[in-house]
């Protein structure tokens, strides 16, 4: 291969010095999204996806800081660039749907304007055009009638519809790569499958790369060609996402599938994975599942490293699920 | 497990059954789009400029019986947040009424306002906005319960710890301020501080929309067990039908201010009726399902300050006909406790 992928995330270490101690938020990730493929990014709430994301775009606010890593994005070593040339590329050439829409939204200024000031900021195109673009751009997420719409305020807006503008925005011009933070949370699921074949489209006729940061693993499941799993500010398991669906070998990963309501009958407890999150702040030596996990051992007392089970198929465990075993 | 089955059970609504827990009739809610000063002298000057009118609630009926979990779902923007905000007392209606086991809301002496206005908690959808950043986590949770004298401050911070536990967050946080917080984090601070005023009813908007799936079913555990010992009341509103399925005794579905359909939980993902909730459902992504094409929605997506005549679904609708243009189609009974509004009703 000549062309480097579209990014590559190199034992990133992002941690947040906290009076009360150092927040391990991301400890040690990597992982590799080729152009116009897209990796799902799921697991733990608080296991640092998030901060993953805003370390790649670098949007990290003190007291975090990336204390180690690399993060090449078309080969070039994002942590190496000066605060100008991020501002340059994110945007533009990379884009990051927020989980909070109101991060891209500024509260008192009309939609239209915040989209045609994003247009011009990086085209040089005339503000009739920039109109047109934020208007295209709104359909394509669905929102309709863009011209009166665009007069409104974001409080005006329902929580989707909020969502919406701000895919919208991170659309406009056509990004190398998209970091979506759970970006379709507040959608139903014909608006979300509308958004979804959007996605899909500009990876195939862009080239664009996708990190979609989700809880929702049917999303997942239909969407992304390989998928993450954080736990803790670690990864601790990758793979194409059929595989690691259908046969996970962290004991995380699988009680993870187990919970969701669909493999469970209607009406009773769902399954869920006994205890709870340990603080970042004090995590246990070792593997920090041990204390949750069916199949600790005191080997487990040892950081486990992420190694290769099966080709291509990632777990950092010393004891992952090898043998047979129904995700359901 | 008896006891769950038991509680899927319709309960027996008697002669002298008392009032449902929270009855709406007629509710509509508009939002007016005041003219600016420029539109005002536009109009002045003779331009065809209107005050725009966003029915975000259109005449809505609901009746939700005490211990029942109703779920609510329907497209992004088609009134859900606000019909959860007025049943939770934030939000006047425009019209209608919302009536609290039998008494208007609106009736209700200072007293009997406040009492009903802490027994009636809602979850915010945006775990961001609904939290106050100046204060410490602990003092979001504790400060209601505090006031409302539930508990003694000698007791609170044991207290504060418990409900931090219940919603599977870690006590030591409990001195961090929301943003250094992640989203499912703040997520459950919300739940968290609903739960622990005691409430009898809680309006959960999304409420575990920013949970992982373990997590998820954690809360959604402990909205099950509060229900069966407390005998809690929900309104539900999710986009998620797999957790509405799971929970619900029963389903609405609202399309653009309206409901369109209403049943059993069973019967709706059974055999659904009206067109958008077939929409709906034939759209929920399957985990089963592997790398696909997801499909665009069909036909025109309506803006809401601008609805379409009659059916609001019909420029999206395959079976819509000339009479779907104009007239509106009324709830009726397809079936015992099953309503639906569509016109194809009619011909059958
Ligand atoms: N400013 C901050 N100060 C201290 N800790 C922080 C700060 N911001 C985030 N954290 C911590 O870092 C961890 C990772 O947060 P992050 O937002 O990345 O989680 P996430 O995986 O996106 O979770 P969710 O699914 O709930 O959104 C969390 O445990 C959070 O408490
Ligand atoms: N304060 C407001 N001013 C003007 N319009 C509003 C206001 N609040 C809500 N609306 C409008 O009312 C309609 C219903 O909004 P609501 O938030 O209830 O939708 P929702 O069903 O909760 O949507 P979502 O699933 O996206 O959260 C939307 O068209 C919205 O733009
Ligand atoms: S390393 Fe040990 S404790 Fe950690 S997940 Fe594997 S088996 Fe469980
Ligand atoms: S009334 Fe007509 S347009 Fe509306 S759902 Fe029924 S068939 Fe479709
Ligand atoms: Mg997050
Ligand atoms: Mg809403």
């Amino acid at each position: 291969m000549t062309t480097p992928p579209t990014l590559e995330v190199r034992n990133l270490r992002t941690h947040f010095f906290t009076r009360a101690g150092v927040v391990k938020a991301v400890d040690d990730v990597s992982f590799t999204v080729d152009r116009g493929k897209v990796l799902g990014l799921v697991g733990e709430s608080g296991s640092g996806k998030s901060v993953t994301g805003f370390s790649i775009i670098g949007l990290v606010d003190p007291p975090g800081r990336i204390v180690e890593g690399q993060i090449l994005f078309q080969g070039r070593d994002l942590t190496k660039l000066s605060e100008e040339e991020m501002r340059d590329l994110r945007g533009n050439r990379i884009a990051m749907i927020f989980q909070d829409p109101m991060m891209t939204l500024n509260p008192v200024l009309r939609i239209d304007t915040q989209m045609i000031e994003t247009v011009l900021a990086h085209q040089k195109v005339s503000r009739e055009e920039a109109r047109q673009r934020a208007r295209d751009a709104l359909g394509q997420v669905g929102i309709p009638s863009p011209d009166e719409r665009l007069k409104a305020y974001p409080h005006q807006f329902s929580g989707g519809m909020r969502q919406r503008v701000a895919i919208a925005i991170a659309l406009l011009h056509k990004p190398d790569l998209i970091i979506a933070d759970e970006p379709t949370t507040a959608l139903d699921v014909t608006i979300q499958g509308q958004i979804l074949a959007e996605a899909q489209k500009l990876c195939a006729e862009s080239g664009t790369a996708l990190i979609w940061i989700t809880h929702d693993l049917s999303v997942v499941a239909g969407l992304a060609d390989d998928i993450a799993v954080m736990y803790a500010g670690k990864v601790v398991e990758e793979g194409p996402v059929a595989e690691v669906l259908d046969a996970p070998l962290h004991p995380y990963t699988l009680g993870l599938i187990g919970s969701v309501p669909s493999r469970n009958r209607r009406g009773e407890p769902l399954r869920q994975i006994p205890g709870m999150t340990p603080s970042l702040l004090n995590l246990p030596a070792g593997c920090a599942f041990r204390s949750r996990c069916p199949r600790a051992e005191p080997r487990c007392a040892e950081p486990p490293p992420m190694a290769e089970y099966r080709p291509g198929r990632f777990a950092r465990c010393i004891h992952p699920h090898l043998e047979e075993v129904a995700a359901a | 497990m008896s006891a769950v089955i038991e509680r899927a059970a319709p309960r027996q609504a008697g002669p002298q059954a008392a009032p449902p827990a929270i009855e709406l009739r007629g509710v509509s809610k508009r939002f007016e789009k005041r003219l600016d000063l420029a539109g005002k002298l536009a109009r002045a000057l003779g331009a065809p400029v209107r005050e725009e009118v966003v029915h975000a609630v259109d005449k809505v009926d609901l009746s939700i019986r005490k211990g029942e979990v109703v779920g609510l779902v329907g497209e992004s923007g088609c009134g859900k947040s606000t019909l959860g905000r007025m049943v939770a007392g934030i939000l006047e209606p425009s019209a209608g009424s919302i009536l609290w086991h039998g008494r208007d809301l609106r009736s209700l002496s200072g007293a009997e306002a406040r009492e009903a206005k802490l027994k009636i908690q809602m979850i915010f959808q945006d775990p961001y906005a609904s939290l106050n950043p100046r204060m410490k986590v602990q003092d979001i949770v504790g400060e209601a319960p505090l006031v409302h004298g539930l508990v003694r401050r000698g007791e609170l911070d044991a207290y504060v710890d418990e409900q931090f536990r219940r919603a599977g967050l870690d006590p030591s946080l409990k001195r961090r301020y929301p943003h250094q917080f992640s989203g499912g984090q703040r997520q459950r601070i919300g739940i968290a501080r609903a739960l622990a005023v005691k409430p009898d009813f809680l309006v959960c908007d999304e409420a575990v929309a920013a949970l992982d799936v373990s997590i998820q079913a954690q809360i959604l555990n402990l909205f099950m067990t509060l229900r069966r010992e407390l005998d809690l009341t929900y309104l539900f509103i999710s986009h998620d039908l797999g957790v509405v399925e799971h929970l619900s005794d029963r389903v609405v579905i609202m399309y653009l201010g309206r409901v369109v359909e209403e049943a059993p939980a069973e019967e709706v993902f059974a055999r659904p009726n009206h067109p958008y909730t077939r929409s709906l459902l034939a759209a929920v992504p399957r985990i089963e399902a592997r790398k696909r094409a997801f499909n665009t929605v069909q036909g025109e997506i309506p803006s809401p300050l601008n609805p379409p005549s009659g059916c609001h679904f019909h420029p999206r609708c395959p079976h819509a006909m000339e009479r779907c243009r104009v007239e509106v189609p009324k709830l009726r009974e397809v079936a015992p406790g099953h309503r639906s509004a569509c016109h194809l009703n009619d011909a059958a």
